[in-house]
């Protein structure tokens, strides 16, 4: 859980050089995990950030996942953003279900992944209650990088075709030695080396 | 400043005004729930007091006293610029029975916050044009903000997956030990005195 698999190769092969064969389910998958139309239903404080992270700084048109829709029929991954209050219920239900299949659901943040502090007669205490969730990204709000980490862990579920609800978990970043070695140059930390 | 509308008051309504405080220019004035929509009339309509902005209107929940529900206004005079605060006590042990006047007549804004008092803690105001719940659907039962709600007790409007569907747990997990989190709103509220 929380961890990304190593990447799902397409295996080039066959006996005529120019040809790549592959299975029609991973192709399928390939293209799907590249092209994810998002539908944000966005409730609370944790929309800023949603903002953040699809605003280029962040830029989370590099995964793919560009194109909002704002009706869930023509969308595939449904983000649910925020506190969702039990009136609300109802609602996110529905929305799910006009969703064509295949679809999948990220829990952002962690209201919308267990109900947070909310422990009372309002919320919904996380939105697996209602519907299946796929990812799970906890954070008040989470920074952009843990969700575009939870993005990448469903795109590996995705293309490996596997639903079991994944949560995104606090790792440290491996920096490769000849980045940090730059970083102190820059920083005139390190002679530069004759 | 605002203790003159206090003494005004005291004045006008003599017995209807059953307590008065001051702290620090918070002037209060506990008022009988029978003659409130009579008092805040007169708190607009007085060339002295000329309150003619209804701050907030809410109701407090004191399961020790009886009456239990206190309806609390803020009054704010844009004219004189003084404020007031009015309370009146109503309700049983039970929190049943709590009526009061409505004051959509004195101040138009106070239909919202009307209707939010009624749907938290089930305060009845007599005369209200449209009385329904304003933040919880018709469906709910109770009213959340009484001490005697338990404070984790949710309602949902649709039925919740069950462990088969969901191939996961999804019942609640306690976050907290009984003393941390909302530990207050655990302890079960008696109304019943206690004899030693």
């Amino acid at each position: 859980m929380g961890e990304l698999t190593a990447p799902n190769r397409v295996e080039m092969g066959g006996s005529e050089a120019g040809f790549a064969t592959t299975k029609v389910n991973d192709l399928l998958n390939w293209a799907r995990k590249y092209s994810l139309f998002m539908y944000p239903f966005v409730t609370a404080c944790c929309g800023m950030e949603f903002m953040a992270l699809t605003s280029p700084r962040f830029d989370l048109a590099r995964f793919g996942a560009e194109a909002p829709r704002f009706s869930p029929r023509q969308s595939d991954l449904l983000w649910v953003v925020g506190t969702i209050s039990q009136r609300q219920a109802p609602v996110l239900r529905r929305i799910y279900e006009q969703m064509m299949d295949p679809k999948w659901v990220l829990a952002f943040g962690t209201c919308a992944s267990s109900g947070g502090f909310y422990d009372n007669y309002t919320t919904v205490a996380g939105i697996d209650k209602i519907i299946p969730c796929d990812v799970y990204v906890p954070g008040c709000p989470p920074r952009p990088e843990a969700v575009i980490d939870g993005l990448l862990l469903l795109q590996d579920k995705i293309a490996h075709g596997d639903r079991t609800p994944r949560i995104v978990k606090p790792r440290a970043d491996v920096v490769p030695k000849d980045l940090v070695a730059a970083s102190d140059l820059v920083r005139g930390k390190k002679e530069r080396r004759a | 400043m605002s203790q003159r509308a206090l003494d005004r008051l005291k004045e006008r309504f003599g017995d209807a005004v059953l307590e008065t405080s001051s702290f620090r220019g918070d002037e209060t004035a506990v008022v009988d729930a029978s003659r409130w929509k009579e008092i805040a009339e007169f708190c607009r309509a007085d060339g002295q007091m000329q309150f003619d902005m209804l701050v907030d209107l809410c109701a407090v929940d004191y399961p020790d006293r009886l009456p239990r529900l206190e309806v609390v206004v803020h009054l704010y005079s844009i004219a004189k610029r003084h404020r007031l605060r009015l309370k009146a006590r109503v309700g049983d042990e039970d929190a049943e029975g709590a009526e009061i006047d409505t004051l959509t007549d004195v101040w138009s804004g106070a239909n919202w916050f009307e209707r939010e008092t009624f749907d938290m803690f089930g305060v009845k105001f007599k005369g209200h044009p449209d009385l329904r719940r304003i933040l919880l659907y018709p469906e709910f039962e109770g009213h959340p903000l009484l001490k005697s709600y338990p404070a984790d007790k949710t309602q949902p409007l649709i039925p919740y997956r069950t462990e088969a569907e969901a191939g996961v747990p999804v019942d609640k997990l306690a976050p907290f030990r009984a003393d941390e989190g909302m530990s207050f709103g655990r302890k079960a509220w008696s109304t019943e005195k206690d004899e030693s």
